[in-house]
């Protein structure tokens, strides 16, 4: 057994491994009753999808996953929890027919899903540059993907004067 | 190296946890949680496909961080919301919340 086929064993292992890290925080994200059980599941799974897109070629994106997801959202929904106190208002469990027919209507959802990627022919492009870098992605969001970079930025804008004026017109109205 | 239907479905999978999340919570906080997996999975799709199909593997990056932008800002509005529902109500259970009602 030489060396490559050793580390491509390796790689197919870890790739598994990250995605058994990804289910299981998506279940404990949504199954487990404790709301902080919930966001420290969200974690594990962005963690585990930040390492997929880790094998699909792209760093820059796996570290802006990390930053942005695993950082900055994970730990404004925990400062939420905080504020909102939902730990000591224990909510009864859902009605067993309810549980089951989500579950039912998205196993239905993810059959249809899985059956048409797996029934279509993907076709690749005939001419495919393989340019992950920085750089490229860098030069393409400011002259040909320009508008997008823009959009995003006044939403983002919108996006925080909105949570301001929410948050803090509604103290101002009850208090 | 693996090929395209292993991540298609993997992301298939990330969607329809969280619609169960989505349909199935009744915390607010629960549900966004949901809505965030789901945006996951959409962005996984998107990756996977700029790296085994499209012809330039800049589109896909720059959807997947659109993606990201867009969740960053419903996250802070729907934390916002359920902060002041909170104030409103000293419950976040949606079912509560039902003032328009009538």
């Amino acid at each position: 057994m030489d060396t490559s086929s050793s580390l491509t064993a390796l790689a197919q292992a870890a790739f598994w491994i990250t995605i058994g890290f990804t289910m299981t925080g998506a279940c404990i994200a949504v199954f487990a009753r404790n709301i902080l059980y919930n966001v420290l599941g969200l974690a594990l799974a962005l963690t585990g999808v930040a390492g997929v897109y880790l094998f699909l070629g792209s760093l820059f994106i796996a570290l802006m996953q990390l930053l942005i997801y695993v950082g900055a959202i994970c730990i404004a929904i925990v400062f939420a929890i905080m504020l909102s106190r939902p730990l000591h208002l224990e909510t009864p469990p859902r009605a067993m027919p309810k549980v089951v027919m989500a579950v039912a209507a998205s196993a239905v959802f993810f059959v249809g899903l899985a059956g048409v990627a797996l029934k279509t022919n993907w076709v690749p492009a005939i001419e495919r540059s393989t340019d992950f870098s920085v750089v490229t992605i860098g030069h393409m969001f400011l002259t040909r993907y320009e508008l997008v970079f823009e959009v995003i930025s006044l939403v983002l804008l919108v996006a925080i004067i909105g949570a301001i004026i929410t948050a803090g017109f509604s103290r101002r109205l009850s208090s | 190296m693996n090929s395209l239907n292993t991540y298609l479905i993997i992301s298939a999978f990330l969607f329809s946890i969280g619609l169960v999340g989505v349909l199935q919570r009744r915390n607010l906080i629960g549900m966004l949680i949901s809505v965030e997996l789901m945006l996951n999975g959409a962005s996984l799709n998107f990756m996977a496909f700029n790296r085994f199909l499209a012809p330039e593997p800049v589109v896909g990056q720059v959807i997947a961080l659109a993606i990201m932008g867009l969740a960053a800002a419903e996250t802070a509005i729907g934390l916002s919301i359920i902060l002041a529902l909170y104030r409103k109500m000293h419950s976040i259970n949606i079912e509560q919340a039902q003032r328009l009602k009538g």
